[in-house]
């Protein structure tokens, strides 16, 4: 009954911290983006500073139509949406934000491999919507994220590989114990090859090729509408959640800090990833977006050669000590 | 030197960070009013005491939006045996701002300062007829015309005002040369002001706002009569008071 009672409220935090954070990332993004065009962003909704938008949006996608094309495919069209957005709450489950068994949702033992594979199965959800449409915006924009998947996960998948050498287990809070500070600058390599194809999978400008809306609409989602549409958006946002919080574990090692892990991991690990995240939406304002080909030139030709190297480094470090 | 590579990338993030860390540049419109410049066109006014009915703003205006109707009355001769005058009653004034350009024309033409702009722009009708301001509401924008803008502190004195006081100060010279030999003109009145007359402290003929000289017309004999009397006193008429409180946009010194 304990262990019942004990599950029941894990998943219920983990659930809260889905439903919210995502919100508060996004509430971030309007304001960074609109003060760092010179704007002011959101003023109304809520009152202060418009801290209420997103629930306004939400309130206004809850009561529009949910239309599904006549020639769509009605049963993947309706059930690609959840398959964008679930899987990163089931990452959220084994993503540990401090030290000890009471910080983290699950411990999995194969931390990684489960974490990369689920993401791996979000990007399902705008494949599926980009075929079941019926509608070529929607195709061209589902074949551009497959095109993205494959060149992407690959050094994604290599980087985390190096953090696992070098700490000897594929477990997420493993490799946060074995964590040193000097991983910092030996991983640093990884981590950018992490983090930039992190973004890259979450289609995150620039790398928002299939979602390009002065040329493809908007890529799969471009026939959703009401609820669906803005559960897409929302997997985009916990996709952050999710990229921000794997890179501060894997890399910028998680709950240690400058003044010990002891009551103030969580704060450590809350920092860390808000920090990246800021830096998500930093560039999204920074830098236009890339050509496809020239996507696709940066996975193969920049991403992949540094994260083998990074691998390569660990592997002599780790022969060496 | 070529550019270290990446250093593109590094000066678009700092672009973009140090925009965020400066004030914003919104204007937060119907929560705070806008900070207009003097001049701003918003509505013209009109200062229908001043209109003489001439036309020419009507005339002139390039898209024929003002509309004017008046007629002509007859004032009896002001004094026994005198010739009768007609002068022209304005009927009506309307703009049609739904097709002004806001070129301001009909304020430059206008000979006798009736017509001023006003910052005022929220005026924004559902109904498009309603943009048709009449004679009424001209009036009433009136009241919204600023002073005008101060001139630079050495600028050189407006002409209305230069004139004013060389008129002021030649009758001041002429009263006293009258008045010091025989003396018949009451002991007390033009000794003190005589020798230094500042515009504002002139006697009365100048001091009255120029309105006057156009609906004066009944007026003008049972008016400040003596005064008016001398000739040179006329082209005071033209120029306005001076700094002495005009009404609302009297005085403009353009």
């Amino acid at each position: 009954m304990n262990d019942a009672l004990d599950v029941a409220v894990r998943l219920l935090v983990v659930f809260a911290v889905f439903l919210t954070f995502p919100l508060i990332i996004g509430q971030a993004e309007h304001k960074v983006m609109a003060h760092m065009q010179g704007r002011l962003g959101p003023m109304y909704a809520g009152g202060f500073h418009g801290w209420a938008q997103l629930v306004a949006d939400g309130v206004k996608f809850a009561q529009k139509e949910d239309v599904v094309p006549a020639g769509a495919d009605r049963r993947v069209f309706q059930l690609a949406p959840a398959v964008a957005l679930l899987p990163y709450l089931l990452v959220l489950v084994v993503i540990p934000i401090g030290p000890g068994e009471g910080a983290v949702g699950q411990v999995v033992d194969a931390g990684i491999f489960f974490v990369l594979a689920i993401m791996g199965v979000s990007v399902l959800g705008s494949l599926m919507a980009g075929w079941a449409s019926a509608n070529k915006f929607s195709l061209l924009g589902g074949l551009r994220t497959a095109a993205q998947l494959l060149a992407y996960e690959l050094p994604m998948l290599l980087a985390a590989a190096s953090v696992a050498m070098a700490a000897g287990t594929v477990s997420l809070p493993g490799i946060l114990n074995a964590f040193e500070w000097w991983w910092l600058p030996w991983q640093i390599m990884g981590a950018i090859v992490f983090f930039v194809a992190g973004l890259a999978e979450l289609q995150r400008p620039p790398f928002d090729m299939p979602v390009a809306d002065s040329e493809i609409i908007f890529g799969a989602y471009t026939e959703y509408t009401g609820l669906r549409f803005a559960l897409f958006l929302l997997a985009e946002y916990a996709g952050i959640v999710v990229l921000c919080g794997l890179t501060t574990v894997l890399f910028l090692g998680g709950w240690h800090g400058p003044m010990g892990a002891d009551g103030l991991g969580w704060v450590w690990t809350l920092l860390k990833a808000a920090v990246l995240a800021f830096i998500v939406i930093w560039l999204r304002v920074s830098y236009p977006r890339m050509r496809e080909d020239q996507l696709q030139r940066l996975a193969w030709t920049v991403l992949v050669p540094l994260a083998l190297a990074q691998i390569a480094l660990t592997g002599i470090v780790k022969v060496v000590i | 030197m070529p550019p270290i590579p990446g250093s593109g990338l590094a000066k678009g993030l700092a672009v973009t960070l140090r925009t965020m860390t400066r004030k914003s540049v919104t204007a937060q419109y119907p929560d705070v009013q806008p900070d207009l410049p003097p001049r701003t066109r918003g509505v013209i006014g009109l200062f229908e005491e001043n209109c003489t009915v001439c036309m020419l703003c009507a005339r002139e205006c390039p898209d024929w939006c003002i509309y004017i109707d008046s007629h002509k009355e007859t004032i009896p001769a002001a004094a026994p045996g005198g010739r009768e005058r007609s002068r022209n009653v304005l009927d009506r004034f309307a703009i049609d701002f739904s097709l002004c350009m806001y070129c301001g024309i009909c304020i430059e033409v206008c000979p006798f300062d009736a017509l001023f702009w006003s910052p005022e722009f929220e005026y924004a009708e559902t109904d498009i007829r309603e943009l048709t301001h009449e004679r009424d509401k001209l009036r009433e924008w009136m009241w919204t015309v600023p002073a005008p803008p101060a001139l630079d502190p050495a600028a050189e004195e407006p002409k209305e005002i230069a004139a004013a006081r060389k008129t002021v100060e030649k009758q001041a010279a002429a009263r006293a040369q009258e008045s010091t030999p025989p003396g018949p003109a009451g002991p007390g009145t033009p000794r003190s002001a005589g020798p230094t007359p500042a515009p504002g402290a002139a006697p009365a003929p100048e001091a009255r706002p120029r309105p006057d000289r156009d609906e004066s017309g009944p007026e003008r004999p049972t008016g400040p009569g003596p005064d008016r009397g001398p000739g040179p006193d006329r082209p005071t008429g033209s120029g306005s008071a001076g700094p002495a409180g005009p009404p609302p946009g009297e005085g403009d010194p353009a």
